[in-house]
């Protein structure tokens, strides 16, 4: 059994392009959990998350040849990802969707509105299936450059930089739009949760 | 909610706090108004608990084996399919 330690040593992008498939099956075992989290978080649909999963490593694989290594594999494959992500959000939404600077606002956050205090909640409470719901519910009404940025940010745990690289924006914009997603997400879990302390 | 001068000044640093990136002098500036403005410390409590929330939803979210095993397989990879 390899570990994951071992796994990353095996991927390296000399490995990937001479279509080592121990290199590929590593690439694929290190990432594509992370992957399809960031689709259905994304998407909120397990079809389409699958989809991108599928067509982020196609696309990965196919051109490998063209990585110059001037960013990480994992953020050439979150790029990738994300670029399926979108194609499927303008497929569906039929409209322009873009993370762009130039599509997004970069106005500051929102004031706050709802000062409830629910932290006090237990977790198991916090969590339960309904609570779950609505936290996919929320995510789904930020707009996608801010939920780009809050997934790859907060859920997948990448560093402004790397979020930034990903979505081709500037470190700053990754900031603002940081903020606005989690004041929008804030206010949307204080009047749900709100409601059931009150 | 009212919001005084120095609300809205740790608004536009509210995110940076959080992630523990500010420098010392304005974490215990911040600190000091936390103290005496029990609004802007529910929402610092809040924006932390949501950002928690949403970490701990993902950590149990598992890929299904058959998308694991659609995956491998298309990508003509049926050797390395973990068991």
């Amino acid at each position: 059994m390899v570990d994951r330690l071992a796994r990353r040593e095996l991927v390296t992008p000399a490995r990937l392009k001479a279509k080592d498939p121990e290199a590929m099956a590593g690439l694929v075992e290190l990432y594509s959990a992370n992957i399809y989290r960031l689709a259905l978080k994304m998407l909120n649909n397990e079809q389409d998350a699958e989809d991108v999963l599928q067509e982020t490593f196609i696309k990965a694989f196919r051109s490998v040849d063209k990585f110059e290594e001037r960013s990480s594999l994992s953020t050439w494959l979150y790029r990738i990802a994300m670029n399926e992500v979108l194609m499927l959000l303008r497929k569906h939404k039929q409209e322009v969707i873009s993370v762009d600077e130039e599509q997004a606002s970069e106005e500051g956050a929102p004031e706050p509105v709802e000062i409830v205090d629910w932290c006090c909640l237990p977790e198991k409470e916090l969590l339960d299936s309904e609570g779950r719901d609505h936290l996919n519910k929320a995510i789904e009404r930020l707009s996608p450059a801010l939920r780009a940025v809050f997934v790859l940010r907060d859920i997948q745990d990448l560093s402004v930089r790397d979020t930034a690289e990903t979505l081709n924006i500037s470190e700053a914009a990754v900031k603002t739009r940081l903020l606005r997603a989690r004041m929008q997400l804030r206010e949307d879990l204080s009047r749900y949760y709100g409601k059931r302390i009150a | 909610m009212e919001h005084s001068s120095s609300c809205k000044h740790l608004l536009g640093s509210l995110s940076d706090y959080v992630d523990g990136e500010l420098s010392k002098e304005l974490c215990a500036e911040i600190e000091r108004h936390l103290a005496d403005c029990t609004n802007c410390q529910v929402v610092v409590d809040t924006l932390r608990r949501t950002i928690e929330l949403y970490k701990a939803a993902v950590s149990h979210e598992t890929v299904p084996e058959h998308v694991v095993q659609r995956l491998y397989m298309r990508l003509n990879l049926d050797d390395y399919i973990p068991h």
